[in-house]
């Protein structure tokens, strides 16, 4: 069912969803399932519901033995080790530990919703045992939760954005929602589940702890995740956490579209190049680490460099070594050629590939491991996989610095009820991007995005519903 | 939203190899069905590539409803309309002779005009020749009709053979083995590659909501089809090796082959075209649509006139009915390698060489 503007505002909703992501489906399908009346608000259309949902394509599943597809186990203390790991502690341990725990039990109901699991991947073996992979992507679990949801009598109204909160005394008694960018009206409800998502889009958000450099950032996924929801909370009373001036940035190809292009822009050629800033010259270890545990860092690499852009040269016999990238590298017979048309000094980027194949020393060439192939006597090494480029043809691959998520969130507890200074909100709860910062301090660890999202947005839905009947 | 894409083969390649290259970035809808695989195993596209790829995809449309770069996405990744372009583009270059092709896939009139003419010339046949003999050898004795459809039934075979080694040669077949033959069948068998990857089945009538309606309704045309057939080699054996001619009673080989598959071949084919009305539009290739329905309504209409003709036996309309069933048999047999009909040959084809690959 597709609620019309004029049905909304007639009499209050038991709960209000702002967001249809992962998240905001999540809690409206549990909050329906409890017996509620739900309304989902989603400012996208259609066709673009589902947020950065929309983009994923798996999430991290806690299981004591083959839970398949997840292959072994992956227990509690393994996850919560990873998890330290990637945040350097800046976690909840409480809260940490309840999505971990929550998440074995999340697989089978997310099946029960409607959604299908495949095998990881083909080049994702490495996340077979501890990730299990959405059938189509997040994209068809954002469909199975909508039609589930329809089904269960959840009004889903798209192209609805939030634009203001009517909060007093810590309670929230209407939401204000302009639909197709018309006057806003006031839809009164007596629970709030709040789960739009992070700022990400939000360019001028960006700025402000970024500069003007945030300027040239691309967004990899949804335009419509602005924040809105989230400066409302604030300017309410709510209480942040997260760092304010963080984001998580990966390094992608600069020809990717400025919000969107998901995860098709991803390049994974960086340690079989030499990456060069605008300049010409180098200026990190391109071999530091494998790829997986290295992709993060060079969104924020990247973004140091002037105009937020480098190259990655590589040379043909690399061609093949890292998963297809969506668009074609730029080639040339020489590098000096292939400077020209990246729109590269020539002569010091010849030079500077010059002096890393001169600091290149003989040994085994292994694509797959840390091979310890090492440049002598080069600032900055590099320290593995450290061939010369000298094959022609010469190729090149732009980077940009793109966007994922916003780490500042909202403060909830363990019933996903958001917090004010000394209390609690009495009927707003929150879930997903929105309060990830509340676990993920810094760093990030592959697919616990969705399963924050699905345990939170399930005990949102439980809550927010259980407060009213 | 449409999907027409060019039949213009260096444009149609261009487009694909845009396409695949996003998918193999992506690699979301892997487990749907055994196009990925094969997809994601190249880097490179050439025409023999997409001319094997699309034969294998079912038009399940999982991948398109799945897809976050779906038009109006500027990726605008949609791959059951390319693909079934692809299909009308290499049906055509393989058929055999080529030129009919285009006539029969496309146009649902020609194959209308196929019928018209075949049943006419059945009702023709039964005044001019006339019969002898029990049942409806009374109207056209078994040695015309022999004389009819030995060379109809022939001639399609002959050119259904030379469209599949043409196929065969393109995708670069190996020598064909026995347990990739049977590893094909079992997935045809199973239509597989409607199934979703897990039996949920394809996103036909319901849009982005799995249903397995259509997989059911083809399966249904489809044993109905094998049945039918069965029946009819049933008759010839029994004609001929045990001297016992037509009518067959109830309790007979012919007869229990033919009556359910008849009967699961009307409505399944019933069903196709129902389900086809219900499904959004521009996920196949619009100029072949006509071609389609009448080739599913044809399909449909072989089935009805043979159930009809055994419900009028011994009445007065035995004989126009006899005329209209041989016809459309007819019609059908004579189109086969220019229709639809040739579905089969390039997906049989491509699923072999499908596990071929796949022990590499
Ligand atoms: C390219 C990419 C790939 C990713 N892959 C993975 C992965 O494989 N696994 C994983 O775990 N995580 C992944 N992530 C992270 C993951 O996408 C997020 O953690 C997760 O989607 C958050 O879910 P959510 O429901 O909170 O937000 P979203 O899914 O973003 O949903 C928020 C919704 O709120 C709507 N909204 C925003 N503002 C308003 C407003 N004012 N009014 C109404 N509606 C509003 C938005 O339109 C959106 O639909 C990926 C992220 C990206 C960008
Ligand atoms: S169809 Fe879309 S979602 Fe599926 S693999 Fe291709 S690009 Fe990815
Ligand atoms: S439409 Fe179905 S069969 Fe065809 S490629 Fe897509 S998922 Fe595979």
């Amino acid at each position: 069912m597709t609620a019309g503007a004029d049905i909304i505002a007639d009499r209050p909703w038991d709960v209000v969803v702002a967001g249809a992501g992962n998240a905001g489906l999540c809690a409206a399908i549990e909050a329906a399932r409890a017996g509620a009346r739900v309304l989902v608000l989603e400012v996208a259309p259609r066709h673009m519901r589902g947020g950065n949902s929309r983009h994923t394509r798996n999430f991290r599943c806690m299981h004591r033995g083959p839970m398949p597809p997840l292959t072994g186990a992956y227990e509690e203390a393994e996850y919560y080790d990873d998890l330290l790991k990637v945040t350097g502690g800046r976690t909840d341990e409480h809260l940490a530990r309840l999505v971990i725990r929550e998440s074995e039990a999340c697989m089978p109901w997310m099946a029960a919703q409607g959604l299908y699991f495949q095998p990881s991947l083909s080049g994702t073996l490495s996340l077979s045992r501890t990730n299990a992979f959405f059938l189509g992507g997040g994209k068809a679990l954002v469909n199975a939760y909508a039609n589930t949801a329809e089904d269960l009598g959840v009004q889903i109204l798209y192209e609805a954005e939030v634009t203001g909160l009517e909060i007093s005394g810590g309670r929230a008694g209407a939401v204000e929602v302009s639909v197709k960018g018309r006057e806003p009206v006031s839809v009164p409800c007596k629970a709030l589940v709040l789960a739009a998502g992070g700022f990400e889009a939000n360019l001028e958000w960006l700025k402000e702890a970024w500069g003007p450099a945030a300027e040239n950032f691309l967004i990899r996924g949804t335009p419509y995740n602005r924040g809105r929801v989230l400066r409302l909370m604030l300017d309410a009373g709510a209480q942040s956490v997260g760092d304010p001036t963080q984001c998580h940035a990966v390094a992608i190809d600069g020809r990717a579209p400025k919000f969107d292009g998901g995860i098709a822009t991803r390049l994974d050629c960086v340690p079989f190049s030499v990456v060069v800033n605008r300049e010409g010259r180098r200026f990190f270890d391109e071999g530091e680490d494998v790829w997986p545990k290295r992709y993060a860092i060079w969104g924020r690499l990247v973004a140091a460099q002037p105009g937020q852009v480098a190259y990655a040269i590589i040379e043909a016999r690399s061609r093949e070594l890292f998963m297809p990238s969506v668009f074609p590298p730029v080639e040339a017979p020489t590098i000096e050629a292939l400077a020209e048309k990246l729109g590269l000094p020539p002569a010091v980027t010849a030079e500077t590939v010059a002096r890393f194949n001169a600091a290149c020393r003989p040994g085994r060439f292994h694509p797959t491991e840390l091979d310890g192939l090492s440049t002598q006597g080069l600032d900055p090494p590099k320290t593995n996989w450290a061939r010369p480029i000298v094959e022609p043809p010469f190729l090149g691959y732009p980077l940009r610095p793109g966007v994922t998520f916003t780490y500042l969130g909202l403060k909830v507890d363990d019933t996903a009820r958001v917090q004010r200074e000394g209390a609690a909100f009495e009927n707003v709860w929150a879930a997903g991007e929105i309060i990830a910062g509340s676990i993920l301090g810094q760093g990030y660890l592959a697919g616990f995005g969705m399963t924050i999202g699905t345990v939170f947005g399930r005990i949102a839905g439980r809550e927010a519903a259980a407060h009213v009947l | 939203m449409s999907f027409d894409m060019s039949y213009d083969r260096p444009a149609l390649l261009a487009e694909a190899e845009r396409q695949f290259t996003i998918c193999n970035a992506c690699r979301y809808c892997e487990g749907y069905c055994d196009v990925f695989p094969e997809m994601f195993a190249r880097r490179a596209f050439a025409e023999a590539d997409l001319s094997e790829l699309a034969s294998l995809c079912h038009n399940c449309r999982g991948c398109h409803y799945a897809c976050q770069y779906a038009p109006p996405h500027e990726f605008a990744v949609s791959l059951p309309g390319l693909l079934a372009t692809a299909r009308t583009v290499s049906w055509e270059r393989h058929a055999w002779p080529a030129p009919l092709a285009r006539a029969f896939q496309r146009h649902g009139l020609a194959l209308a005009a196929a019928l018209v003419l075949g049943v006419g010339a059945l009702f023709w046949a039964l005044s001019a020749l006339g019969g002898a003999g029990e049942g409806f050898y009374a109207h056209l004795s078994h040695a015309a009709m022999v004389a009819i459809f030995t060379p109809a039934f022939l001639f399609p075979l002959l050119c259904l053979a030379m469209t599949a080694r043409s196929y065969w040669r393109e995708i670069g077949g190996a020598p064909l083995h026995p347990r990739h033959v049977a590893q094909a069948l079992a997935s045809a068998a199973r239509l597989k590659n409607l199934s979703g990857g897990q039996g949920q089945g394809c996103n036909f009538e319901k849009g982005d909501r799995y249903s397995n309606a259509r997989r059911w309704a083809h399966q249904a045309v489809a044993w109905g089809f094998l049945a039918c057939f069965g029946a009819t080699a049933a008759g010839t054996v029994l004609h001929y090796g045990f001297n016992a001619p037509a009518p067959y009673p109830l309790l007979s080989l012919p007869k229990l082959l033919g009556l359910p598959g008849g009967i699961a071949m009307t409505f399944g084919a019933g069903a196709l075209l129902w389900l086809r009305s219900r499904a959004e539009a521009g996920l196949s290739d619009a100029r072949t649509a006509s071609g389609d329905v009448a080739f599913t309504a044809l399909t449909g209409l072989t089935a009805l006139t043979g159930l009809a003709l055994y419900a009028a036996s011994g009445s007065m309309l035995q004989a126009p009915l006899l005329a209209l069933h041989l016809g459309t048999v007819l019609a059908f047999f004579l189109t086969a390698p220019w229709s639809k009909m040739v579905h089969p040959v390039f997906r049989l084809a491509a699923l072999i060489r499908h596990a071929q690959r796949q022990e590499r």
